[in-house]
């Protein structure tokens, strides 16, 4: 017999006997349910929330593996964490913090002062490479007054001081650990994290010693599934037992007619909004911005870019607040008044503009709704469709854009409005002093009014078009409880998520 | 045979050092920061010029090609920007699972092939040869990931046989980890299994209409012992050039059927650095993959020798 037919006839042997081994496995593979197994759209790129901005950093780690001195919980109410209690001096200035006694890190070394000193400080020196260092702009000096007791002097009151100390950048770490934690997080939460296979997994397990109220799941996996088409078949096969915020829209009713699933639609932090460059012609005629808010139907919007999923907003402001100011008639849909305004403007013909859209199905398929709304007022717009790295250089980084679509994930954002530089081109004093105030006021009353002021001024101002808050599309087992409603903050705490048999 | 396999390393080298140099190149007029990327829509600028200054993306470009290449040289491929690990790290972790899920498809598509293409030719122009053509033309037709979908809904959730993706790492076990590449695998292979089937069955035909076999047939052999002995072999050059090729494309190119299953490959390692541009990793795979097409094409070159030794003597006269 020749030589590739012996070849061929061991082959087929071999793969057969393979096969058979295989069904084997498959046939003893119903292993009970222990742990619980998350499916999260993105991978965090690495996993230390005090120097990255992704949301899935927080979205892993957050309550979870690392905690901060205060935590923001599911109803978006700051509680004590590693601060079991504070005293905060009359004039606001000075904040003295009781830590939780008894706390240990991950590798077993003690949780005390010294470690609430070098955590605010290492995200305030230069160099620091902190996304968010305006949080800790405030402080001035932190001392540690004996092991258990902080006391953190601020340069002036700063109501929000205790939220920012909740987030994510605002963990506490240690110090011995700290420069390894991207790859290999060590933090005092409820959670140890065990392994991380790139671009597959990462493995948590409960931590036994945890000083709080012990995780109920024994063990939490994320698994990353960047393909909708791909988590679909995860949740149907029982690959995964859920997602907190489930990436397509339109498979939603499926699960929802599958007795096997919980579909939860809660709100998130996400602004999504039709940015516009107010630093460009012709977008910095007040008019035409007007002329633009009078023209987009939010509800088409919702409906065609997000199956109906979404809660339209009229500022850049969450309608879960307490201080969220309803404004989404202030510039009712009417396409006569849009164009009447941008005739007044100078522009009876309208004109042409381009769009460049980020590459989530929101932004896509909102952006060809909108550019379809905006052409019944003469508004004809070039949809540009870019990468992410592309869309941060062009658009976000160098503003060399005219109008873009892009949810502001952040919660309690508002403030972006006040920088000097930022990517819309908006400059505004009397929005600029409501900030300044809004900084340094304490009182939850005035603190809320000026919120107010603050959402009815970018809105008179029309900075942008304000579409809808995004919504958190969470699917999961039916037996799976605990799973958070709403996301306040970018991450989850999974300590009280269980399995009920 | 010595001076043939010289000439063939020299060029594989001048391959690799061109190749090199073009895929710095590119990476370097791709527009996007991978620090801005990395830090957010809320980054404080401070904060994103410190951490352009620690992945050295300020040096200027010359210096920033030659530490690289030197380091590559030395087996050191960097340190991805995004995850903070060593690159080669990464490229390792991945492989553990292209390379196997590439071998696993090359195999089912020869073993899949073979047998088809033989019947075929040994029927040539008969109604069977006409029936499997068809299907070997639809095999063709059907895009892979679609293919891998259709596979998913009846293995994975309909009769839940298999997981729907995901790859649970060869420390799970030899036959776990073979398992979750099945699907993957035979999604990969079918349509490869249409092409080489096709291509064979023609070079056979081909090689049954020489004098040889006329000759064989001449002396009693039947048209089937005749493919068997003498025209399998001859037929042998055009498919491993297609097998080759396959393998370059299975190893490189399954990155979209890695997006269906979930995997962790190579592919998706690539697809990712571009996204997030974390372009060492890039940079780095793409010379990983570039240095195995080369060597798979050396490899068939040399095989071409082992069938039919003629070529590597042709070879001196020119």
């Amino acid at each position: 017999m020749p030589a590739p037919f012996l070849v061929a006839t061991l082959m087929i042997k071999t793969a057969a006997l393979i096969l058979s081994a295989l069904m084997l496995v498959a046939c003893g593979q119903s292993v009970p349910k222990t742990g619980i197994v998350l499916g999260m759209q993105l991978e965090p790129p690495g996993l230390d929330p005090t120097i990255g901005a992704a949301a899935a950093i927080d979205g892993v780690v957050y309550g979870n593996i690392f905690e901060g001195l205060t935590r923001i919980i599911d109803d978006g109410s700051v509680q004590p964490a590693l601060a079991a209690s504070w005293t905060i001096s009359p004039d606001g200035l000075v904040y003295v913090f009781t830590l939780q006694e008894g706390v240990r890190f991950h590798d077993g070394s003690r949780f005390d002062a010294d470690d609430v000193i070098f955590s605010l400080t290492r995200a305030t020196q230069p160099g620091s490479a902190n996304a968010q260092k305006a949080l800790f702009a405030p402080i001035k000096a932190v001392e540690v007054l004996d092991p258990l007791h902080v006391k953190v002097t601020l340069h002036h009151p700063a109501g929000d001081f205790l939220y920012n100390m909740g987030l994510g950048d605002a963990v506490i770490v240690d110090p011995q650990s700290a420069a390894n934690n991207i790859v290999h997080p060590i933090g005092t939460g409820p959670f140890t994290f065990v392994e991380w296979r790139k671009g597959y997994a990462i493995d948590l397990v409960r931590n036994d010693d945890y000083w709080g109220n012990p995780a109920k799941s024994p063990s939490i996996r994320f698994m990353f599934i960047a393909d909708p088409a791909a988590a679909y078949a995860a949740l149907l096969a029982g690959d995964v037992d859920g997602f907190a915020n489930y990436p397509a829209p339109e498979n939603l009713p499926a699960f929802e007619n599958d007795p096997r699933f919980d579909v939860v639609i809660g709100s998130t932090e996400g602004e999504t909004i039709l940015a516009i460059n107010n630093a460009k012609a012709p977008f910095d005629n007040l008019l035409v911005r007007r002329a633009i808010a009078h023209a987009i139907n939010r509800q088409d919007i919702i409906d065609g870019a997000m199956f109906g999923r979404g809660i339209p907003i009229g500022s850049h402001f969450s309608p879960g607040h307490s201080a969220y100011e309803d404004l989404t008639q202030f510039y009712p849909f009417d396409l006569d008044l849009a164009r009447a305004l941008l005739t007044e403007a100078g522009y009876p013909e309208g004109f042409s503009a381009s769009l460049k859209l980020p590459p989530p199905s929101y932004a896509r398929r909102g952006g060809e709704i909108i550019a379809a709304q905006l052409a019944k007022i003469g508004i004809r717009l070039t949809i540009e469709n870019m990468e992410w790295a592309q869309w941060l250089d062009q658009v976000f980084t160098n503003k060399d854009y005219d109008l873009s679509i892009v949810s502001h994930s952040e919660p309690m954002d508002i403030g972006i409005y006040a920088r000097p530089d930022y990517y819309f081109g908006y400059q505004s004093a009397t929005f600029n002093a409501i900030i300044d105030a809004l900084t340094v006021s304490n009182d939850p009353a005035t603190r809320d009014a000026l919120l107010r002021d603050a959402q009815r001024q970018i809105t008179t101002d029309s900075v942008n078009g304000f579409l809808f808050q995004f919504a958190k599309m969470g699917v999961w087992d039916k037996r799976l409880k605990g799973m958070w409603r709403n996301a306040p903050i970018q991450g989850e705490n999974l300590s009280g998520v269980y399995f009920e048999n | 045979m010595t001076a043939w396999l010289a000439r063939r390393l020299l060029s594989l080298v001048l391959t690799l050092l061109a190749a090199s140099v073009v895929i710095f190149l590119m990476i370097e007029v791709f527009p996007g920061d991978p620090a801005a990327f990395m830090m957010g829509l809320n980054a404080d600028p401070a904060a994103l010029a410190s951490l352009q200054e620690q992945l050295g993306l300020n040096d200027p470009l010359l210096v920033r090609y030659f530490s690289w290449i030197g380091a590559l040289l030395q087996g050191d491929f960097g340190t991805s920007y995004t995850y903070r690990v060593p690159v080669g790290e990464l490229i390792t972790q991945r492989l553990a699972v292209s390379l196997p899920l590439a071998v696993f498809a090359l195999i089912l598509s020869i073993i899949i092939a073979f047998p088809v293409a033989i019947f075929a030719a040994s029927r040539a122009g008969k109604p069977g040869d006409t029936l499997i053509m068809g299907t070997t033309q639809i095999g063709i037709a059907i895009p892979n990931f679609w293919f891998a979908m259709l596979l998913v809904l009846l293995f994975s959730t309909t009769l839940r046989w298999f997981s729907a993706g995901g790859f649970p790492g060869w420390q799970a076990g030899f036959f776990p980890a073979l398992k979750a590449l099945i699907l993957p695998a035979l999604a990969l292979a079918v349509p490869q299994a249409a092409i080489l089937a096709r291509i064979m069955r023609a070079a056979l035909i081909e090689t049954l209409s020489e004098d040889y076999v006329r000759t064989a047939r001449a002396k009693g052999l039947s048209r089937g012992q005749v493919i068997w002995r003498h025209a399998l072999r001859n037929a042998m050059i055009p498919v491993l050039t297609i097998i080759g090729m396959q393998f370059s494309f299975l190893l490189a190119g399954s990155i979209i059927i890695e997006n269906v299953f979930f995997l962790p490959g190579l592919g998706r390692l690539v697809f990712q650095g571009i996204i997030q541009r974390d372009l060492i990793v890039v940079k780095s795979v793409v010379v990983v993959l570039v240095f195995a097409v080369v060597l798979i094409t050396f490899l068939v070159d040399l095989a071409y020798v082992l069938i039919d030794p003629r070529l590597s003597k042709r070879g001196k006269g020119t």
